[in-house]
Formats: C-alpha cells, structure tokens, sequence
C-alpha cells in the first residue's frame, strides 16, 4: 500500500462527504497545492456547515445558514468542484472510479473518505412513530425546535451525553418541559468522573432541564404519533417529543462495499491510509488505533494529516491518536473535559456550593486528563499540559498555577480555538509573521474565534501579548470582564440567555461596575428580538420611568406626534396638564414636539394617563421623531408627500430601541426643510424619486448624511430605510451613533448588504419580529413593574389612591 | 434608629430616596445586601437612589460619578459621599442617621 509519487492526472483528488472534516481536507489539500483538482461530493444539499454548533441554532431559531463553514465565493476562488446533493453509490479502487446516483461516474487520482456517520437510534418498538427525532442535522434540529416551541407539553431526550444535554437545554429553552432519560448512574460517562457528573443535574435542573438516570426505555408509546416512554421494570414517562442521542454510527457502507478494511470505522494507519490504494479516511468514519473519535479537534488533526497524504508528503508528521477534549455548550454550565478522567492520581479542587469542580488526573508521573466543572480557567493549559504528557510532580500545585496562568504561559501548540482547530503558534504566527496588527484581522487569517466565539478573548490576549501590547484595544462592552459586544452576542445566541442576570451568572458582566448593564440590556433584547426578560435594574433611570431626567431630578415629557402633526384636542390636552401639574416648562423641540419640563416623578403615571398619547421615547436610546416638512400638501415647491411618509415611517419603527437615538427627517423637496440631510436616517423627495440618507449629525460634530439610494416610490424608501435601521439596530455598538457606525462599516460594504435583496428580506422579517413584540411602555401607567416604580419612600406607593399623591416632603426636586 | 420602610419597598437592584431625620437619604438593594448614602450626589446634587446599581456601587445618573455603596468613596474621582447604618429586622429596613456602617452585624438582603 503504497502512494505513487508522480503528478496527479486530471482528474485530481476527490473528497466524498461535505461534513467538518471533508471540509477541513479540502482546505488543508488546497494549503499545499494551489494547483491539483479538488472535487467535494456532498450527500447533504448544502454547503459543508458547522455541525457541532446545531444546538445553537436549536436555542436561537436562526438559519442554518449562518452555520455555514465558508460560503460559496470560498469554493469558486479555491477552485473546489462543489457536488451538492449527490451521493455515491459504488467505489471501485482499482479502477479509481466512483459511481454517483444518477449513473454518472466520476474518477479520481486520490480519494478521500469522510463519510461521517449516522445517528444510532434504539431499535425498540415505537421508535419509528412521528414526534421522535435524532438530533443530526438541520432539517432534525428545525423540526425539534417547531414542536417544542409549538405546544410539546414535555419531551424527552434519550441519552445523557454531551449532545443530548446540548439538545435537552435547546428544547428547554423553548419554553417545553424536558427530560433527559440515561441508561447509566452518571452523565456524560465518557467524559466525566462521578465527582463532575454529581454536580450535572442539579446545575441542569436550574435550566428547566430534568434528568432521569439507570432508565432503559424499553419501547416508545402512542398511537398515531408518540405520547410517551416505557422503561424496564414497568415505570413511564409521558412525552408527545422525544429526541434520540446515544450516540453515532460511522458511515462505513461504501467503503466496505468497495472491499476496503473496516471494523468500526474504516481502518486507518498513521497516515490516514485505509487499505485501498490512494484512499484516505479521515473524521467519524475513520478508526484510528481502535478508536473512532466523534469531537471536532481530533477529525481536524486527521484532516490535516489526510490532507499531507493526499498530496504526496508522507514524510511529514504521522497522526498518534488525539487526547480527546470536550467543551459543553449550555447556558450557565461550564465544563471542560480534557483526556481521561480517572487515572491513579487525582487532584482535586470542588466547591459543591458553588458548583465548581476542577481535577487533574496523573499516571505515571504525567499528566492525563482533567475535568473542570463552573470554573474553566486554565482549560487551555491543561489541555496543552495533557497533549504533551507534561511531567507534573505536584498535581495539585499544577491545577492551581493552570488557573493562574495567562496566555504567556501556554506552549505555542496549546490549542486555542477548538472549533477551528487553531493552536497559539498560528496565532502568534499570523501577528509575527503575516503583519496582522488586530484580533480581527488575525481571527480572518486564522478563522481562530469564528466558530462558537468562546475562545474569543483567549485569541485578543494572545494577539495583543505577540503584537507588544500594540495590538489596538478592543472596543469593550464591558471592560471590567473584558467581554465585547461580540464576545456576549456570541455567548446571548450561543446560550440561550434572556436576561441581564443570565448573562452576569454566566460570565460576570455587568456585576463589577455596572455602568455596562444598560448596554448589556439592549443587547439581550435586541437578540431575543423583545421577547427577553425585562430587568429594570439594568436600565438608566429614563428607561426605568420613561421619561427624561432633568439637572434638578425632575423629568421631561414628550408625547408621540407622528411626523410632527398634531390636532387642536391633543394640545387642548397638554394645556390641560400642563396647567394641572404646575409644569414649570412647556417648550417646542427641535424635532417638532412639545415638551413638558420639569415634572415630578410621581406624577408621571397620571400625567400620561391624562395626556392619552402614546409615549414619543424622547429619553431613550430608541427612535425618536420624524421630523417632516408640509411637503406636498400644502407647500407649493413640495415634489413629495413628506408628510404622510414621515408619519408611516414614524408608526412603523414606533417603539424600537436603538444602541443610540435615532432622529429622522423627511423633506418635500431638496430645499430639505426638514434638515434630513443631518439626520441619522434622512429622506427626501428629489425628481422621480426620493432620495434615501443615513449617518448624518449636526450636534457637536456636524456630518452630511450619506446617500444610500435613490428609489422611485414611497414604499421603498420606508423599505430600505427600515433595512437600514434594522441593520443597525443588529450591529452598531451600544451608544454607537449612526454618524459613527456609517463611517466605520464604510458606505460601500453597507450598500452591498443593505441594497441586496437577500439582507433585506432577512432584515424585514427580523425587523417585523422584533416590532410584534413592541408596546408602548406608557402603559406601565396602569401595571406598574413595581409598586414603587415612580414614587420614592416618602409618598405612598403607585398602587394606592392616586388621589393621596401629594407634593413630595422635599429634597429630590 | 429609624424604620424608613420594608424590604419589599426597594426592587432589588434598585434605590430608593428618603427623608430619615430631616435627611434626604438614599437606600439601596444590592444583591451583595443593603446599603444607605446620602441622596445628594456631592458633584452636583444628582438624585443617586436613581443611579444604576451593581454588587458594590451606585452610578450618579446626571454625569455618571460612582460611589462604593458600603463605603461611599468616590470611585471616578472627587468628593466621597456619607454613608449610614442600615439593619434589616425581619421585613423592616432600620437606618441608623449619620453613623456609618458596621457590616459584620449586618444580614444580607
């Protein structure tokens, strides 16, 4: 069995199988040789995707799309012959030909095997009846997520390993009752000891998550579709969802059908070399040593040695086997498992309280394995210490000092982005050598942080230790816990979290100073699309009373006028009131609306109440006025209808919260009375059409909107200016002006985006989502979140009579 | 010492003003326990108990200064802000005016 070494024939190399590691071979081919014809034969109809981060998309509900591991511009310029939806039928080796579905047949120089594997299901009476899932792919992952967000009452995930916790966590977060069933005494089994997985359940029972251990499902129940489970010995579980997770069968069918060598997996030597000529195999399907590994870090480094074969280097570093490492990814759990998790000396450091558990595991003098439960630091280190067999002479001091340690400590093998397989030397690589001077560029260059973000801040502390401190400071969200914006929206999605306190129990933030609660606020809701748990600690007190605080402890009211339009009975109204509550100022803003200056916090229920209008969010971060000319109308230079525009425009985003306010303007004509040329988002109607601005300011700094596009009609530019808010809505930084943001995505890239006609269908249906859930929070009149949400100690409290409210005893005026 | 009012009066992570003595107070409800400070900001007189809370300080909401809730040092520079006693007996908040804290005595929230 041996590689000829010549050049390939045209019909270059073939990977079969569009998973993560017939991706990874393709890449690492293409590294070596930019020339040799590379064809990728997917069986699934899309591109290779990211399949160990389904569970994310379980928890969050986004398109499998985003999980793609390149896209499709990568497989043109890499020259890689993509074959979605086909699959193989036939191998011959010796003729080194392939038959495809279809009759088509393919030949190939050098042929790789990554077929993966299949979902085991339990071959039990019932296990066929609709409502049971296995948890593979994204069509499973989609069906899971529409019945448990669609009225399961309780499901049940069969299989307590680390997928089907992720999958139990997913369902959980749907608001669906679940519980995981596990043959065994203890979760996890393979990666954990018994010390670790006793601290499992009851961190999963905080998250909505059950756990049933020593049940064997004997059948599955229900008539038409499942209603439950039976386990040995009589006992059952009612479930109308059942997801299956025990575990994976290596796809070995056309490679035993082609006469190669498999007994589990496919039959691999130190090359990758299976025991077909000029075949590999590499990732779920392969067996290595006796073992078929099923996690990502290990099917990389087979990729890459696949990858050298294919090529023609076998002199290069043969494969030995992989410590395998694990990393849970569920809300509020953190768990790493490093190698084996027993061994004859064990140090231990558990906090049961505080659910931490951390472990070192030695035999022979050399570190082995490592468990780490609610505490993770030093997982890199440790990682790095078990691969290399690091001699630990006091275990426990060991364990200690990988807590301390900082990325200066690690060896530059010590793998930091287990998603991509990055280790700290590429890392460093990519400042030293290839001159990259920013996180970003380096997580572009080396894909390190892009796959479930977590090794994130890890990667901008390595890149600012090469780079001498130069590398440019991270933009912080929050700066005490060093998180950014995109290292929590990551953590947000990845983890389900739905509150300012998930989020803090998770990774700390905002609990130290807490100046980043408001930030952190916007952003838990901006992803759950409104639908996250309001916590009015985190919000500035404007957004806790809705009103705008004055220098003197007094607030201001603005009431909505859409596009600046009101009628003789509304300000008969605000007379009224304005009279009533001794308001000290009523006074017309720049953005067209009256103002009511200087009125006591307790009044503020009543005042609204008494006003009828809705709230016009003058005190929040959030979409402010539409300023508009009478254009058309009445105005005999009008070429549009500006107003009628403005107030659409004005109803439509009514009640959106923004990373900072958004003012708008609408102008009949180009003599631009209503100033939309410096406004955040401005339009105005030009010959034929309406012209569509954004990122203008005219306060401290005056700056020109931009010209987006100019459109025909009316209704698109509401469409793209609503494409452009809801763009920025998802991607400006907290406080981050729209002045700002334009300049620093560049006008060129937010057209391609903005302009383009998938983003935009994307964008609006987000965007409506996220306007479903909007309320005017000047109802809270009437269902105040606290029975002292506007009254201080002094009076009585919101839900008492109204009429005791007297002036306040003093002091805060 | 002074009944100002009961645990359920102050939402957790919150504050809440108060006249104690003829003092304007501030109280506060920490997830760390309960704290008192005076309610005057001593830059320019901003209501603190409308202030952001986190586990050990408040932020002034008129120009963002920050006060060690248990201490009231300033922690953003300038002048420190009194702090005073708070005991809580069952479901009433107690203040003592004008006498600092002591924190071994005192029972989280």
């Amino acid at each position: 069995m041996t590689f000829r070494s010549r050049e390939p024939r045209r019909a270059g190399i073939v990977v079969i199988g569009g998973g993560i590691a017939g991706q990874a071979v393709c890449e690492a081919v293409r590294e070596r040789d930019r020339d040799v014809p590379i064809t990728l034969i997917c069986g699934e109809p899309v591109l290779p995707y990211d399949r160990v981060r389904l569970s994310e998309i379980l928890v969050s509900g986004e398109d499998p799309d985003t999980l793609k591991l390149r896209p499709p511009e990568w497989f043109e310029d890499n020259r890689i012959e993509v074959r979605l939806g086909r699959w193989v039928h036939w191998c011959r080796p010796d003729e080194r030909l392939l038959g495809l579905d279809g009759g088509e047949t393919v030949a190939y120089d050098r042929l790789a095997l990554a077929t993966g594997s299949q979902p085991l299901m339990l071959p039990i009476p019932g296990a066929d009846l609709p409502g049971v899932y296995p948890f593979r792919d994204p069509g499973d992952c989609e069906a899971i997520r529409l019945a448990a967000a669609g009225g399961a009452r309780h499901a049940a995930v069969i299989g307590g390993g680390l997928l089907g916790l992720e999958a139990a966590r997913g369902i959980a977060a749907q608001g669906c009752a679940v519980t995981v069933v596990h043959l065994l005494d203890r979760l996890m089994e393979r990666q954990l000891d018994a010390g670790a997985a006793r601290l499992l359940p009851p961190a999963l029972r905080a998250l909505g998550v059950d756990v049933a251990l020593r049940k064997s499902t004997e059948r599955i129940t229900g008539a038409a579709r499942v209603d439950g489970l039976e386990f040995t010995g009589g006992e059952r579980l009612d479930a109308d969802l059942v997801v299956m997770s025990i575990g994976i069968r290596p796809e070995v069918s056309l490679a035993r059908s082609a006469g190669i060598d498999c007994r589990r997996g496919i039959v691999v030597d130190d090359h990758m070399r299976t025991s077909a000529p000029d075949v590999v195999a590499a990732g779920e399907c392969a067996e290595h040593d006796g073992i078929v590994y099923g996690l990502v870090a290990p099917i990389l480094e087979q990729a890459r040695v696949a990858a050298a074969t294919l090529c023609g280097r076998e002199g290069g570093p043969p494969y030995r086997g992989s410590v395998p490492s694990a990393k849970l990814k569920v809300a509020g759990i953190d768990l790493v498992s490093v190698g084996d998790a027993e061994g004859e000396v064990e140090a231990v450091a558990a906090d049961a309280e505080a659910g931490v558990y951390r472990k070192l595991i030695v035999r022979g003098g050399r570190a082995v394995g490592a468990v780490l439960l609610g505490d993770t630091r030093g997982a890199e280190a440790l990682l790095a210490a078990v691969q290399a067999g690091e001699e630990v002479a006091d275990p426990l001091a060991r364990l200690a000092a990988a807590a301390a340690a900082g990325p200066g400590d690690l060896p530059d093998d010590a793998q930091i982005c287990n998603c991509n397989g990055v280790c700290k030397g590429a890392i460093v690589a990519a400042v030293e050598q290839d001159g990259c001077t920013t996180p970003r560029e380096v997580m572009a260059r080396t894909r390190a942080g892009t796959g479930c973000g977590s090794c994130k801040t890890m990667v901008i502390d390595i890149v600012a230790l090469a780079a001498g401190g130069l590398s440019d400071e991270p933009h912080y969200l929050c700066p005490c816990r060093k998180q950014t914006r995109e290292d929590l929206a990551a953590q947000i999605r990845g983890c389900g979290l739905q509150s300012v306190s998930e989020v803090a129990a998770h990774c700390g933030t905002g609990r130290d100073c807490g100046a980043c609660k408001p930030a952190l606020a916007y952003l838990v809701s901006e992803i759950n699309a409104n639908r996250h748990r309001e916590e009015r600690d985190a919000r500035f007190i404007n957004d806790r009373v809705h009103a705008n605080i004055q220098k003197d402890g007094t607030f201001s009211v603005v009431p909505r006028m859409y596009g600046g339009v009101t009628t003789p009975d509304e300000l008969r109204r605000i007379a009224d009131v304005a009279e009533k509550y001794d308001v000290p100022m009523v006074k017309v803003t720049g953005g067209q609306r009256l103002d009511l200056l200087g009125v006591r916090k307790q009044d503020l229920p009543a005042i609204w109440r008494e006003l009828g209008m809705p709230s016009g969010h003058a005190y929040a971060k959030a979409v402010r006025t539409v300023k508009t000319c009478v254009g058309s109308d009445f105005c005999r230079f009008g070429l549009g209808d500006s107003v009628n525009l403005g107030i659409e425009i004005e109803r439509a985003w009514e009640g959106l919260y923004t990373p900072a306010k958004v003012k708008s303007g609408v102008s009949g004509c180009p003599r631009n009375c209503a100033e939309a040329t410096v406004k955040d988002i401005g339009v105005v109607a030009v010959e034929g059409g309406w012209q569509v601005r954004v990122g203008g300011a005219a306060g401290a700094s005056v700056r020109e909107a931009d010209i987006l596009a100019t459109v025909a009609t009316k209704a698109e530019a509401l469409r793209l200016t609503t494409v452009f808010l809801q763009y920025y809505r998802e991607n400006a930084d907290y406080l981050e002006r729209t002045y700002d943001f334009v300049p620093r995505i560049g006008l060129e890239r937010l057209r391609e985006i903005v302009l383009d006609e998938q983003h935009q269908a994307q964008l609006l249906e987000r965007f409506r989502i996220a306007k479903a859930a909007v309320s005017d929070p000047w109802l809270e009149r009437d269902e105040p979140y606290h029975p002292r949400q506007f009254t201080d100690l002094d009076e009585p409290a919101d839900d008492e009579d109204a009429a005791l409210v007297g002036p306040p005893s003093g002091g805060a005026r | 010492m002074i009944h100002a009012c009961n645990v359920d009066d102050v939402p957790m992570g919150e504050g809440r003003a108060i006249t104690l003595a003829g003092r304007r107070i501030a109280l506060f409800r920490s997830p760390t326990g309960w704290y008192a400070l005076d309610h005057a900001c001593p830059h320019l007189g901003g209501p603190l108990a409308d202030g952001i809370v986190s586990d050990c300080s408040v932020i002034c909401p008129l120009h963002a200064r920050r006060f060690d809730l248990a201490t009231g040092r300033a922690l953003s520079g300038g002048e420190d802000v009194a702090t005073h006693g708070v005991e809580i007996h069952g479901n009433r908040v107690m203040v003592r005016v004008g006498e600092p804290p002591v924190f071994a005595d005192r029972e989280a929230a």
